[in-house]
């Protein structure tokens, strides 16, 4: 197959929010860059935020950038890197103001400020009362913000390839990036994009869990490339689950409901979240809230004919607040739980949506991976940001609103950061190695030549069951190992499907099974870090630690305040500290404590 | 338990046919396929071959717009139960067919981009966001919800003759956000660019683009309310 060369600046992989953040600053730099993405960029999953995002304005309330860290770390559960969760605090309120100015439709307070309102886990004077945070367009707040960023990038002219698939990093034997190989889904035809900067922002994989709020999109490609590259995945363990999806559709409603008087109950009509958090009650973190679901669910208060899920309620706002804060809320519960929310509660229950582990990066937005003794050493030429990366600011669990926060701090610093290095001259235009498009050229010979072998769809649901059924809510010792050798036989047929389309154009066969070869990456990174971490931690629940003084929520420090690291090669795992030091040695870490709400 | 469903789905590969066929296919469902695209995309498991577009599937992506039973929409937001079958579906009318149900939307977007899609405030910005009361903020409701679906324009004839000439709904619909934005300086020049026999003088009210629209949008109120500034601009 011939392969055509393109060269650029840079490129980016992956047009959401914060691919179109960071090709924004790049675009303005006046550097040569290129945008591939699998889909038109307005169709990209930051579209389906909802909630809003996290910005210590104060336009509500009294509000302070260290709460707001503080409430990060402690949500974290300890395991974010403060260095990093202390510089996208501090820059939240510069990267919203911006965005207004770009042009984003956000609420407005009656003086005429962005509206923002409580959020799970976010509060007032480190952990005092909830506090007013979340910068909202109605629960619309990402699409908002996707066409704002989109509109922007036309002004600043920059450039697209719409329905290109990014299959594979290209390194050099130095370890070098020089970009990467991707695909035209129109044509079928491979090209080579070769660039002095390449930044992933190819966001999440929630598509490894078999019910997820997450689109169809979401595979995870950007772990694949780096995990087949040689990079590690960092805290692959901790996935979100959020408390509000809807029963049997998967489909997202979001905090903001709650954080706009929402009230949770089972099957008695209580209040149950008051018993688990009497300070915050349903404005908890999102994983104490889905434990605290699972739980009224398995001890037999849940509700509907197989108690299987619980109530969000809002019965009680007014019809007009309903309308004017949550009108596509009420659209989603028409369409996907059949009910009017106005008139009747939403059966929702805990749902992946988020993961918070990823390609490793510093807080500028380099990758990193461990070196001659040194765990974080850049990448030369590799960037990434938002879901796919780990920065780590979520550390085991993420509050609402800090994922827009994220890609819009972490899109601009990483472009930032790439932009200096093209500039000084530390990235140059190297030599591309003789066999650069070789890895993915024979994954598509394997597909054009396979002749017997799986369906693409029977190999995924596998995955995804796995997945859901060993790797959930709560974690269960014996679970998590039979979930490994599980998974490892999934990988074994994922080496052999088989598609019967072979047309050159718009192979959406082809593209999936692609797919899955990312998926599968991933879906071993998880269950993997998962079975070794023998602790709970934010999102990682396991059965067998009880809470006593020494282990606070059974919570471990002496062994696990630290970062998973999984290589691809042999399933290896290895581990690194947790940076515990703010980025200005005037700021007040935040010390270890046991975490109540 | 599960039942069938009966479809009838325009195919053409160009890589292999000749010619563009309607493909008569049906599929067993389960309980839990409430939604056209779950039903679709169980026929994409039995046959590979078939291509749409999809990805949020609740919505707000806009990818899944397809002609369904003779009338655009969003495979992800149609129930299986309110069409009759067999189930016809067909690309967005109006626009060329690349293969099966995926369609090339240049044409479209190239209106959208040609009515200046961006906020234009070329006043230094202030250090804190721009004010806007909660009135005024009021006028881009219905408005800045548009998901780019293409839904409206492929089912306006206006747009069907003159794609290339004519704004079409969506784009006049984004049009109107700039203009009704407060923040926004150049209504004036969004103003002047759209007072042309084509661009969007070609709206006859027809209003298909109401009736199509998955998000409830109105964009023939929208062009009315264009043409009314233009006309309080000429007094």
């Amino acid at each position: 197959m011939k392969v055509a060369k393109h060269t650029f600046d840079a490129v980016i992989v992956g047009a959401g929010g914060a691919g179109l953040r960071a090709a924004l600053q790049l675009a303005e730099a006046g550097l040569r860059t290129a945008v591939l993405t699998k889909v038109f960029p307005t169709r990209s999953h930051t579209v389906a935020a909802q909630g809003g995002v996290a910005a210590s304005l104060g336009n509500s309330t009294p509000d302070h950038w260290h709460w707001h860290m503080y409430d990060t770390v402690k949500g974290s559960d300890w395991l974010g890197d403060q260095d990093a969760i202390e510089f996208m605090c501090r820059k939240a309120n510069e990267v919203v103001i911006e965005l207004e100015h770009f042009g984003m439709p956000f609420d407005r307070t009656d003086e005429g400020k962005i509206y923002q309102r409580p959020f799970g886990g976010h509060s007032m004077n480190y952990g005092e009362a909830p506090v007013m945070r979340s910068c909202a367009a109605a629960d619309r707040t990402g699409h908002a913000m996707l066409h704002a960023l989109y509109q922007r990038n036309v002004r600043a002219r920059t450039h697209f390839s719409v329905e290109w698939m990014a299959l594979d990093l290209i390194r050099d034997s130095e370890g070098h990036v020089l970009g990467v190989t991707a695909l035209e889904l129109e044509t079928g035809e491979v090209a080579i994009f070769h660039a002095k900067a390449t930044i992933f922002a190819t966001g999440g994989a929630g598509r490894i869990y078999h019910s997820s709020t997450n689109a169809f999109i979401n595979t995870g490609d950007g772990l694949g490339m780096a995990a087949r590259a040689g990079i590690p995945l960092e805290d692959m363990e901790f996935w979100q689950f959020h408390p509000t999806g809807v029963a049997g559709a998967g489909v997202l409603i979001t905090e903001g409901v709650r954080g706009e008087g929402g009230i949770l109950r089972n099957c008695n009509g209580e209040r149950f979240m008051e018993r688990y958090a009497p300070n915050l009650k349903d404005l908890a973190s999102r994983d104490v809230v889905s434990r605290a679901m699972v739980t009224e669910i398995n001890e037999g208060r849940g509700c509907g004919p197989n108690k299987d899920y619980v109530l969000l309620d809002i019965t009680h706002l007014s019809p007009e607040i309903i309308m004017k804060r949550l009108p596509g809320i009420r659209e989603i519960a028409i369409q996907f739980a059949g009910v009017d929310p106005i008139k009747e509660p939403i059966p929702v229950v805990p749902t992946c949506h988020y993961m918070m582990g990823g390609i490793p990066t510093n807080y500028k937005g380099q990758v990193v991976m461990p070196k001659d003794g040194n765990p974080n050493v850049p990448v030369p030429g590799l960037y990434a940001a938002g879901e796919c990366a780990c920065a780590s600011v979520h550390g085991a669990n993420r509050l609402g609103t800090n994922s827009l926060l994220d890609l819009l701090v972490f899109g601009k610093a990483s472009a930032e950061t790439a932009v200096a290095d093209i500039k000084s001259g530390n990235l140059t235009l190297r030599e591309l190695p003789k066999d650069a498009a070789e890895m993915s050229l024979s994954r598509i010979a394997r597909l054009e030549n396979q002749k017997e072998g799986e369906p693409v769809a029977d190999v995924l649901l596998e995955l995804q069951r796995t997945m859901q059924n060993h790797a959930g809510v709560f974690r269960f010792k014996d679970k998590l190992e039979e979930g490994v050798q599980k998974i490892l036989a999934v990988d074994e047929r994922v080496r052999r499907t088989a598609i019967r389309d072979h047309s050159k154009v718009w192979n959406t066969a082809r593209m999936e099974a692609l797919e899955l070869e990312n998926l599968i990456e991933v879906a071993k990174a998880t269950m993997i870090s998962a079975a070794a971490r023998k602790e709970p931690r934010g999102a990682h629940v396991r059965d067998d630690c009880p809470d006593t003084p020494e282990f606070p929520n059974g919570r471990n420090d002496k062994e696990w305040l630290k970062h998973t690291l999984w290589f691809r090669d042999g399933n290896r795992l290895e581990y690194k500290p947790v940076n515990l030091e703010p980025l200005n040695p005037d700021t007040q870490p935040i010390a270890l404590a046991k975490r109540t709400y | 338990m599960t039942r069938v469903v009966q479809f009838r789905i325009y195919r053409y590969d160009p890589d292999k046919d000749q010619k563009p066929y309607m493909q008569d296919i049906s599929v067993e469902i389960e309980p839990t396929d409430k939604k056209l695209l779950q039903a679709l995309v169980r026929v994409k498991a039995k046959d590979d071959s078939l291509s749409f577009r999809r990805s949020c599937r609740e919505g707000v992506c806009g990818s899944d717009a397809m002609n369904i039973n003779g009338k655009n929409g969003l495979a992800c937001l149609t129930d299986i139960d309110s069409l009759t079958q067999p189930i016809v579906l067909r690309p967005l009318p109006g626009l060329p067919v690349i293969r099966d149900l995926i369609v090339d939307m240049t044409q479209f977007f190239k209106q959208y981009h040609s009515i200046t899609p961006y906020l234009v405030n070329d006043d230094p910005p202030p250090e804190r966001e721009r004010l806007q009361t909660p009135e005024e903020r009021e006028e881009l409701n219905g408005v800045y919800e548009c998901i780019l679906c293409a839904c409206c324009s492929t089912s306006c004839p206006s747009f069907w003759w003159n794609p290339d000439k004519f704004v079409g709904p969506a784009g006049l619909l984004n049009a109107y956000r700039f203009i009704a934005d407060t923040r926004d300086t150049a209504t004036n020049q969004r103003l002047d660019d759209l007072n042309d026999p084509y661009r969007l003088f070609r709206c006859h009210t027809i209003m298909n683009c109401v009736d199509v629209c998955p998000k409830h949008l109105n964009p023939t109120k929208a062009i009315g309310k264009i043409k009314e500034l233009m006309v309080s601009r000429a007094v």
